[in-house]
C-alpha cells in the first residue's frame, strides 16, 4: 500500500480512538520514543519549543490517559475530529511525513456542538511490522486560545 | 472607559459586608460593577504586569498587551529604555499595532497612516499640509499634544509592570519587602527566555480567577497530581505571605527535610489519597531550582499578575477581564539562559503540569465556569470565606483563606463601596 492508504487508514483509527473510545488505545498509534506535542501557530512560528501537551516517549502519552481517565476533574466531554486529506511530504518504504488539516468539535456536558480546535497535524510516520505508528506529531492549532481546557489529546 | 466620580458615587451606594468572610455573589454578576473595575482598579492606582524584559530584547520590540480592557503598547527604544503608551491612534482611535509581538521602526496607523516613534510620540500626519495648499490640518495643530498617554513604567527583576495613574506609588512601595524578595528569589539575577505562550479562555468572571490562585485551600484536594506525589500536600513546611497592603500573596512549600507523617491527609478521607501512579514518573523529576528546599512559590501581584514556581515549571501569568464573566488567562513559560539542556527538559516535561491542559492546573481552567454558574440567581448571597479566621495576616498554615479576604478588603476599598453590617 501507499504512504496514502497507510497513514490515511491510521489516521481514521486515530481519531475514533479519541473521538468514541476506547480512548486507552490512543497511544498505541504512537512508537516507544515517539514525541508528541500540542502547541500553537503562533509558537510554532517562533520557534518556541514549549506546548500544552508535551511528551517525548509513549509512556508520558498512557499517563494522560490514565490522569484524565482517574485524577483530573473536569465536565464529561466529547471530541469529533474532521480531517483533511493527508498531503505526503516524504516517502519511503519504512516511512513518510505528512501535513493534515483537523478541526475538531467539542460537546460539553448537554451544552451545543462548538468548534474547539482547527489546525495541522505535522506528522513522521514509521511502517514497521504492517503497522503504521506515528513516531512524531506536532499538533499546531491556528488559535492561540484554549477555550477553558483541553482533557482529550488532540 | 474612565469614568469620573459618576461610578465611583453609582458603587457607594452599594454595601458590602463589612466582614471579611462574607463576598457578595453580585460582585461576579453585575456589569456596572465590571465597568466600575475598569475606572477604579484597572486605569486606577494599581501596577499590571505588561510583559518580560526579555520580549524587548532588541531596540524596536514591541508588545502589544492590555491593562483589563485597555489597550497598551510597550516598547523598547534605541535609547535602550523601555517606553509604554495607549495602544490609541490619537486620530480617531485605531490601533496602533495589531500584532502581540514584533519589531518595527516606527508606527504607523493602518486608518489614515498617522506616525508614532518607539516612543509613542506623534511624529507625522498624512497630508498634514494638505494637497496644492488645499485642505490639510490646521495651522494650530501641534502634534506634541497629540500622543496617546503614556504610562508609568517599573522594572522589578525583569517584569514590566505599567500603571495608567500617576498617583500609583513607588512598586517598592506597592509590593512590600517580602513579595519583592520572593521574586527576586525566581528571577533575581537570572536571564529569563520565552519557551512558549499560550492563551486560555476562562468562562468565568477574572476576580473568581484571582480567589483561586490565593486559594491555597483547595490545590491539595482539587488537584490529585499535587497531592499524589508530594508536590504539595498541606501538611508540608510553608506558608502564607499576605504583603502588608494585602493586595499580594506568596504561597510556598518546601521539601520538609524530617519528613512528617501524612497522617492529616488519611484521616481526613479525601479523594486525594489514591493509588494513582505515573507510568513515566520522570515528570516530576527535578532539581533545586534556586539552591533552596522551596518546590513551590506562587506569588500574585494585585490585580492580574502571578509568577508561578512549580517544582521547575516556571510561569507568568496575566489575567485579563473580557467580560463580566470572560476572562484571558496568559500564560508564558519560562527558563533561563543558563539552563543545561538537562534542565530544559525537566522544564519541558514538567510544562505537563501546569497551562490549559495541566495535570495540576486544568480544573482550574474549568472550576471558575461552575462557580460562574452555580451563583446565577444568588446575587443576594455571599460566599463564606472564613477558613483560618476571619484576618488577612500571613500565617504558616496554608488552611486558611487569608489571603482571599486581604484581596478583597483592597478590592472593596478600591471600589469605593460603602462597608455595612451584613443585614
Ligand atoms: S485613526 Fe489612526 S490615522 Fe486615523
Ligand atoms: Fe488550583
Amino acid at each position: 500500500m501507499d504512504a496514502l492508504n497507510l497513514i490515511s487508514r491510521a489516521q481514521g483509527h486515530y481519531v475514533r480512538a479519541i473521538d468514541d473510545g476506547p480512548i486507552e488505545d490512543w497511544p498505541e498509534f504512537f512508537t516507544d520514543n515517539a514525541f508528541y506535542k500540542v502547541t500553537t501557530a503562533d509558537n510554532h512560528r517562533r520557534g518556541l519549543p514549549a506546548g500544552i501537551i508535551w511528551a517525548n516517549n509513549k509512556a508520558m502519552l498512557k499517563d494522560r490517559v490514565s490522569a484524565l481517565k482517574e485524577a483530573n476533574i473536569y465536565e464529561p466531554h466529547a471530541y469529533r475530529h474532521l480531517l483533511g486529506q493527508p498531503a505526503i511530504l516524504e516517502e519511503s518504504e519504512s516511512g513518510a511525513t505528512s501535513e493534515t488539516s483537523f478541526v475538531v468539535l467539542r460537546v460539553t456536558g448537554n451544552g451545543p456542538t462548538d468548534v474547539f480546535a482547527s489546525g495541522r497535524y505535522l506528522d513522521r510516520y514509521v511502517f514497521v511490522d504492517g503497522k503504521t505508528l506515528i513516531d512524531e506529531r506536532i499538533v499546531v492549532c491556528d488559535s492561540s486560545r484554549t477555550d477553558t481546557l483541553l482533557v482529550l489529546p488532540l | 472607559m474612565v469614568k469620573g466620580n459618576g461610578v465611583a458615587a453609582a458603587m457607594a451606594e452599594r454595601s458590602w459586608p463589612r466582614s471579611l468572610t462574607e463576598v457578595p455573589y453580585w460582585v461576579f454578576q453585575d456589569e456596572d460593577v465590571y465597568e466600575a473595575e475598569q475606572a477604579n482598579i484597572f486605569h486606577g492606582p494599581f501596577w499590571s504586569y505588561l510583559c518580560l524584559e526579555a520580549e524587548l530584547a532588541e531596540p524596536g520590540d514591541f508588545c502589544a498587551t492590555f491593562i483589563g480592557e485597555q489597550p497598551v503598547l510597550v516598547t523598547r527604544d534605541h535609547d535602550g529604555e523601555v517606553y509604554a503608551f495607549e495602544n490609541r491612534c490619537a486620530h480617531r482611535g485605531a490601533l496602533i499595532a495589531m500584532e502581540h509581538y514584533g519589531h518595527a521602526r516606527e508606527f504607523t496607523c493602518v486608518y489614515h497612516a498617522w506616525t508614532y516613534n518607539l516612543q509613542g510620540d506623534l511624529t507625522g500626519v498624512a497630508f498634514e499640509k494638505g494637497i496644492n495648499g488645499k485642505g490639510g490640518m490646521p495651522e494650530s495643530f501641534c502634534k506634541a499634544a497629540h500622543s496617546p498617554r503614556r504610562l508609568r513604567l517599573a522594572n522589578v527583576h525583569g517584569l514590566i509592570f505599567g500603571s495608567l495613574d500617576n498617583d500609583v506609588p513607588d512598586i517598592e512601595e506597592y509590593l512590600g519587602q517580602e513579595v519583592l524578595d520572593r521574586i527576586e528569589r525566581v528571577l533575581g539575577g537570572r536571564k529569563p527566555v520565552v519557551l512558549g505562550r499560550f492563551t486560555q479562555t476562562l468562562p468565568n468572571n477574572w476576580k473568581l480567577y484571582v480567589e483561586n490562585v490565593k486559594d491555597s485551600y483547595h490545590a491539595s484536594i482539587l488537584h490529585l497530581f499535587f497531592t499524589t506525589f508530594g508536590l504539595n500536600r498541606l501538611s508540608q513546611k510553608g506558608g502564607i505571605i499576605v504583603s502588608e497592603s494585602g493586595a499580594h500573596h506568596v504561597s510556598w512549600s518546601a521539601i520538609d527535610r524530617e519528613a512528617e507523617a501524612d497522617r492529616y491527609y488519611k484521616e481526613q478521607n479525601i479523594r486525594s489519597e489514591s493509588e494513582y501512579q505515573l507510568e513515566d514518573p520522570s515528570l516530576v523529576d527535578s532539581f533545586s531550582e534556586v539552591g533552596d528546599d522551596i518546590t513551590l512559590q506562587i506569588l500574585s501581584v494585585a490585580p492580574g499578575f502571578v509568577l508561578q514556581q512549580i517544582q521547575n515549571s516556571i510561569a507568568v501569568r496575566q489575567i485579563l477581564p473580557t467580560g463580566v464573566d470572560r476572562t484571558n488567562l496568559n500564560w508564558t513559560y519560562l527558563g533561563f539562559e543558563d539552563d543545561t539542556e538537562e534542565q530544559r527538559l525537566i522544564r519541558m516535561k514538567q510544562s505537563n503540569l501546569v497551562g490549559p491542559a495541566g495535570y495540576v492546573s486544568m480544573e482550574d481552567g474549568a472550576i471558575g465556569g461552575f462557580v460562574q454558574r452555580g451563583i446565577a440567581g444568588a446575587s443576594t448571597e455571599f460566599a463564606t470565606v472564613q477558613m483560618g479566621g476571619d484576618q488577612a495576616v500571613s500565617s504558616e498554615s496554608r488552611v486558611t483563606e487569608a489571603s482571599i479576604r486581604s484581596f478583597w478588603k483592597v478590592y472593596r476599598e478600591a471600589m469605593g463601596f460603602s462597608i455595612e453590617e451584613a443585614a
